[in-house]
């Protein structure tokens, strides 16, 4: 029997500094992961992330990042997936300053 | 201290120019992701969770005060102004930019410093003893061989692509600071029958399949060792596997294959590699010897002030009993700076204290600093005369915790929080474990202990050879913790045994707590260590603190 469908969101690291980034709907790579595209289907999975591999030379290592439906758009489906949204547990660094 | 050659100079400041264009290249396009990746990770350049990792090498954790204040420049120019030393005697930056990296890499090659052969399946950063050349239990100066081996393995043609990434280290005391038995090739000096040799072992790591190095051969003597690691080496390159980057590394091929026949093919291999050296590998050593021939210590200053400052200052006793170590000079002690400070992140340094560091070795310690595979700072040269005005500058850079060697000298790795293997964070548990001992004013009463953390099983933190070891493990999504027992990383090295079912985040501390209280339940007198009182029970007692309710339910 086929697994059920885990949603996900497309996501990769920026080429130039590394900082973690996500694809929107609109084919853009931004910074927020509340901002990525919710895919809940497999089939669209492997259809966005074939145009995501075509669509920037700038992200790097493009994969589908578990996440869940929130209030204010995609969060984090897995520990590793809450700390590249927000950044590390021992310094205030990472997305969670940026975003201060 | 040694000074980089000509030919040491102008071969790093050209990887570092080669480096340059692939970025360049990879920039504009002309690269992609899959060319470039083993470029990158040629030069020490991994992609992490939220960012570049540049992992640069300190090789034989030996480091000049430049040395540590330009890597404290560059902490301040292109990261957050901190610095992660790790178990490999590397540091670490977490958050360059890739465009950025070509410059600190120039920088870096100023002063000699650079990031080759930090990654990769190579020959990588030779470790040893942090307190080489200045411990009193030294039989030789293991440097001069460590310095040797680099010169020799960095850019070896024929070693470039190994099955899989390889590990020396050496260790010339016969107490092992260098962990050498959990290393593809452990050196050990030893001394026979007046004459300076090796014992070499072979085999040994950590990882997802930890095992004890085997001995390969009992003496070798000093001449034999360049021509005797290639014949390793090249044993390894036709027997390693190239199929299973899980069986890749020697110790699975000594394993699979046994020591016998490895040694059989190895030395077969010796007797046709020895007669093509031909002597000029000595020379060098010999040249190699002489920079790092004993420094001139002083005989005349009087060390009354010590024992007067001792007397006078308790805290100045505690850190003096715990941080010093005995120097092979009675005046001198070697002094290691915990950067294990209680709560902060084990084996950070800010640039600030960098730049401490690298200004009190200047002025109390003959500019002579080590990092240890510990993960702290050691002054190998200190006149006993000076440690009280040491201490109070280490106290004002927040450096002079008072804990090596004890339950919050912890090591770990990254975990989670930073590394993209992880399936656990690592920093947070020692954090905590720091703090909760140090609440309980526990960790003297406590004595010697080695807590180590990986957060995944490739044990970057050592795990596997902690008296107590955690590794952090992933169920599901959520964060579990396993605990391992008797690991030992010295010269009577032995892999943990596993305790029983992991812990959650929230259970793990606790169970430490009753762990430890067990053991101070059980031991025959405060001079009986966590590992001595493990080695003469065995695990029940201890299994029983971390898992009352089972007890009682049986
Ligand atoms: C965050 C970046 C890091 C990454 C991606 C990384 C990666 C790895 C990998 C993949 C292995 C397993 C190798 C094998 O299969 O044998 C390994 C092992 C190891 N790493 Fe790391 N590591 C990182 C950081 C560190 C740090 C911070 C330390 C020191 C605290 C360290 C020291 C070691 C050691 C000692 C081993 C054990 C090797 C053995 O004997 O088998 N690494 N690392
Ligand atoms: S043990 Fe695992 S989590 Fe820790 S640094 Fe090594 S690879 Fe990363």
């Amino acid at each position: 029997m086929a697994r059920k469908f885990e949603p996900v969101v497309i996501s990769a690291n920026d080429l130039f500094d590394g900082r973690v980034i996500y694809l929107t709907g609109q084919n853009e790579w931004v910074s927020h992961l509340r901002q990525a595209e919710l895919i809940t289907d497999e089939e669209q999975a492997k259809h966005r992330m074939a145009h995501a591999m075509a669509l920037s030379d700038r992200a790097v290592g493009v994969f589908l990042a578990p996440a869940r439906a929130g209030e204010n758009g995609p969060e984090p489906g897995h520990p590793r997936e809450a700390f590249r949204a927000n950044g590390p547990s021992n310094y205030f660094h990472g997305k969670q300053a940026e975003d201060a | 201290m040694y000074h980089h050659s000509e030919f040491d100079r102008a071969f790093v400041v050209d990887r570092a120019q080669r480096f340059r264009d692939q970025v360049n290249r990879r920039i504009s396009g002309a690269l992609t992701e899959e060319e470039f990746r083993p470029l990158r990770l040629m030069n020490g350049v991994y992609l992490q969770l939220h960012a570049y990792m540049l992992r640069i090498a300190i090789p034989y954790g030996s480091i000049s005060p430049d040395q540590m204040r330009r890597l404290a420049h560059i902490a301040d120019r292109w990261d957050k102004g901190y610095g992660h030393f790790t178990t490999r005697q590397n540091i670490q930056f977490n958050w360059p930019k890739l465009v950025d990296i070509p410059d600190m890499l120039d920088s870096l090659a100023e002063v000699g410093m650079h990031a080759i052969q930090t990654s990769g399946n190579t020959i990588r950063n030779v470790t040893a003893d942090h307190f080489s050349g200045a411990a009193a239990d030294e039989i030789a100066d293991p440097r001069p061989y460590a310095e040797l081996i680099r010169q020799w393995s960095t850019d070896h043609p024929e070693f470039q692509f190994l099955p899989r990434k390889f590990k020396i280290a050496v260790s010339g005391s016969p107490n092992d600071r260098a962990v050498v038995k959990s290393h593809d090739i452990g050196l050990r000096m030893i001394r026979q029958d007046g004459e300076i040799g090796f014992e070499v072992s072979v085999g040994g790591g950590l990882g997802r399949t930890p095992l004890v190095g085997k001995v390969v051969r009992d003496f070798l003597p000093v001449r034999d060792l360049l021509p005797y690691l290639e014949a390793i080496l090249s044993a390894y390159n036709s027997v390693g596997r190239r199929d299973n980057k899980y069986k890749a590394r020697l110790k699975i091929a000594v394993q699979e294959l046994g020591i016998e026949h490895i040694r059989e093919l190895v030395e077969a291999r010796f007797a046709e590699i020895r007669p093509l050296f031909d002597g000029s590998d000595q020379e060098v050593l010999e040249r190699i010897s002489q920079q790092f021939a004993a420094p001139a210590l002083q005989d005349d200053r009087s060390t009354a002030d010590y024992d007067a400052a001792r007397d006078a200052d308790p805290v100045f006793r505690s850190w003096a009993d715990t941080n010093l170590h005995e120097h092979r000079h009675p005046d001198y002690a070697i002094v290691t700076v915990s950067l294990k400070k209680h709560g902060a992140t084990p084996g950070d340094a800010t640039s600030e204290q960098m730049r401490v560091l690298a200004d009190l070795a200047e002025k109390y310690g003959i500019g002579d600093l080590r990092i240890s595979h510990e993960q702290n700072v050691v002054l190998p040269y200190v006149h006993r005369a000076d440690l009280a005005a040491l201490h109070a500058a280490l106290r004002e850079a927040d450096l002079a915790t008072a804990n090596i060697g004890l339950i919050s000298d912890i090591i770990a790795c990254p975990g989670l929080d930073y590394c993209a293997l992880a399936t656990a964070r690592s920093i947070p548990i020692a954090q905590q474990i720091a703090e909760r001992f140090d609440e309980l004013k526990l960790e003297h009463e406590i004595g010697e202990m080695k807590i180590k953390i990986s957060g995944c099983i490739n044990a970057c933190g050592h795990h596997h050879v902690g008296h107590i070891g955690i590794l952090g493990l992933d169920r599901a999504g959520v964060e579990n913790y396993q605990v391992t027992l008797g690991g030992d990383g010295t010269e009577t090295m032995a892999v943990g045994e596993r305790a029983g079912p992991g812990f959650s985040k929230d259970e793990i501390i606790p169970a430490i707590e009753r762990l430890v209280q067990g053991y101070l339940a059980v031991r025959e007198d405060a001079s009986e260590t966590f590992l001595q009182a493990y080695r003469r029970l065995g695990p029940d007692p201890f299994k029983a603190a971390l898992y009352p309710a089972e007890q009682k339910a049986a």
